[in-house]
């Protein structure tokens, strides 16, 4: 149990990462990435979404979807979930705490319809995941963003010094360096046999 | 292309006609789960029903009670401010953001309404009007660069060819410039620049758009050799040049520094010009921007702003000849006798104005020379207005 836990979590993080390996989220990837402030802000508000996003979505998975044979209609119901979620977490964290939702908030609006959020609980259910398994899997994937985010945005902020050419300023070298770095994690593969 | 074109119509008709006939074919592709099924009973179609409708009625009602308990009362005057601001978040009120200093002005009357410098007078206006606050006049500043020594016109220490960027140039012993007061030339403070306000010129110094400028200081935080400051749109008379080297040494470096000679001193008839430190500089409340000091200073260190100047010209019907304009031109260029009416010498008008400051009929008027576009009409306007401040 333990172990399997481990290894859907290290796995998640780094073999399996949901930007180097599974191209996913690379909206909010290539967005926030511009500055390190911003991307640890993303980061942190990102797990923590996917956390209990995941949790919730499995509860409802297991115990509604499941007994009544919706299985069917998973994407409509976690997209609903986790936007509820996330509405209401705004809405109370700009009352309890001001400071965090100023620091935090703006990023919260962007990950309601965030990719990897809903995949997470796509995965859960497709590969009918325990709650711990499910909550390593989203961990996982919340840290491995996260130094994917952190990654690109030191290389980033070095770039800004760099003389790269006048067509590949911006976006474009960020797509190669994004290559790069993939191509770098590609070195984990060999590591965990599922 | 014609088959394939013919193929799909068929599968989609097919696929078509299984949904209508509540009998899914099996499918491969995205979608497909182990919950997938060949057929869906209605009762999980109404189960389906049930469940989202009452999703959505919890999440509604959740939400709606989330709302509610946890409102956070917003004075409707900060929202007002926030879309009266720019938007641009340069930070040159002080503030966090323009969501910051919409909050202050509206929350502590001790914050002035005329702080959003991208903003100028008139945001300052619509704030006082929401806030009943008293706007006070604000004359509006510009970015200005004190280096006329591009790459053209003065001289290297050494070839400098790491990084294009100021901050890391002048980690290598200062720049490549001789004059270590100077401009490097390497277009930071057009990267730093919110506003694409600045551009380099050919000759590597940057031009600054006055359009375009909102002297929200961005670009005096990244100079790294503190070559651009803020100053006074009106008082557009510059001694542009920072150098403190002595005289010769700066002649040395470069071709259009200061060398501290002291003829723009002399020349200036408000006594607004000091040199201290082996370089001069304008006392701004005292310059009348007459642009005497352009046309003498031997570097041609001392830059006008005004693209083209105004001429005086005298109304014949007004002039009594008085012939004071006569004794206060600096350039000699209006004559005539006592009591009658007076000329000026066009080609001697420098365009400072300070006849028609002090001609007690006002019979003077400055006059753009060509009279060609529109935008030069405002710049006659704006002229006499500097210089009777």
């Amino acid at each position: 149990m333990f172990e399997k836990v481990l290894t859907i979590f290290i796995a998640s993080a780094l073999i399996n990462n949901f930007v180097f390996s599974r191209y996913l989220g690379l909206c909010i990837f290539f967005g926030v990435t511009k500055r390190m402030e911003t991307a640890v802000g993303m980061s942190f508000t990102f797990t923590a979404v996917m956390l209990i996003g995941a949790a919730l979505n499995w509860v409802i998975y297991e115990y509604v979807m499941i007994p009544l044979h919706l299985g069917f209609l998973k994407i409509v119901i976690f997209i609903g979930v986790v936007a509820a979620f996330v509405q209401a977490a705004d809405t109370i964290m700009k009352k309890v705490t001001p400071a965090l939702y100023y620091k935090l908030g703006i990023y919260l609006a962007l990950i309601v319809t965030n990719c990897i959020i809903l995949a997470v609980p796509l995965i859960n259910a497709d590969e009918h995941y325990g709650l711990f398994e499910s909550m390593a899997l989203a961990v996982g994937s919340g840290l491995g963003f996260s130094l994917a985010l952190i990654i690109m945005a030191s290389i980033r902020e070095k770039l800004e010094l760099a003389d790269v050419p006048i067509s590949f300023r911006g976006l474009p070298i960020s797509f190669v360096l994004t290559g790069l770095i993939a191509l770098a994690f590609l070195g984990f593969s060999g590591m965990i046999t599922l | 292309m014609y088959e394939q074109l013919t193929d799909l119509i068929v599968q989609i008709l097919y696929h078509a006609a299984s949904i209508l006939g509540n009998t899914l074919v099996p499918q491969v592709g995205v979608g497909g789960s182990a919950e997938s099924l060949e057929f869906v009973p209605w009762d999980y179609i109404g189960f389906g029903l049930v469940v989202l409708a009452g999703l959505g009625i919890v999440f509604g009602v959740a939400l709606a009670i989330v709302a509610a308990r946890f409102v956070v009362k917003m004075d409707p005057k900060v929202e007002q401010v926030r879309e009266t601001l720019p938007g641009a978040n340069c930070g040159a009120c002080g503030f966090a953001g323009c969501m910051g200093y919409a909050e202050a002005v509206v929350g502590n009357p001790d914050v002035a309404v005329s702080m959003c410098a991208p903003g100028k007078s008139a945001v300052a206006e619509k704030i006082a009007g929401i806030t009943g606050k008293k706007a006070e006049k604000v004359d509006p500043k510009i970015a200005r660069v004190f280096c006329q020594g591009g790459t053209a016109l003065s001289q290297r220490k050494f070839i400098y060819t790491g990084v294009k960027d100021c901050t890391a140039a002048v980690l290598a012993a200062g720049g490549d410039k001789s004059c270590e007061f100077g401009c490097l030339g390497y277009g930071t403070c057009m990267r730093a620049c919110p506003f694409d306000a600045i551009r380099m010129s050919s000759d590597n110094l940057p031009l600054i758009n006055p359009e375009k400028c909102t002297a929200c200081g961005k670009c005096v935080a990244a100079c790294p050799k503190q070559v651009i400051e803020l100053a006074q749109a009106s008082k557009a008379v510059v001694i542009s040049c920072h150098s403190r080297d002595k005289g010769a040494d700066t002649k040395k470096k470069c071709q259009v520094g200061c060398i501290a000679c002291g003829i723009c001193v002399r020349t200036c008839p408000s006594d607004a010009i000091k040199v201290e430190n082996n370089h001069a500089r304008i006392d701004h409340a005292k310059c009348i921007v007459c642009g005497l000091c352009v046309k003498k200073c031997p570097t041609n260190a001392i830059k006008d702003y005004i693209p083209v100047r105004p001429k005086a010209k005298i109304d014949p019907s007004i002039c009594a000849g008085i012939d004071m304009c006569a004794k206060v031109c600096p350039v000699n260029a209006i004559s005539g006798d006592i009591r009658a009416v007076h000329a000026v010498d066009q080609s001697k008008c420098i365009g400072c104005g300070m006849c028609a400051a002090r001609c007690p009929k006002k019979a003077i008027q400055m006059v753009e020379a060509g009279q060609v576009s529109g935008g030069k009409q405002k710049q006659e306007g704006k002229m006499p207005a500097a210089v009777g401040a």
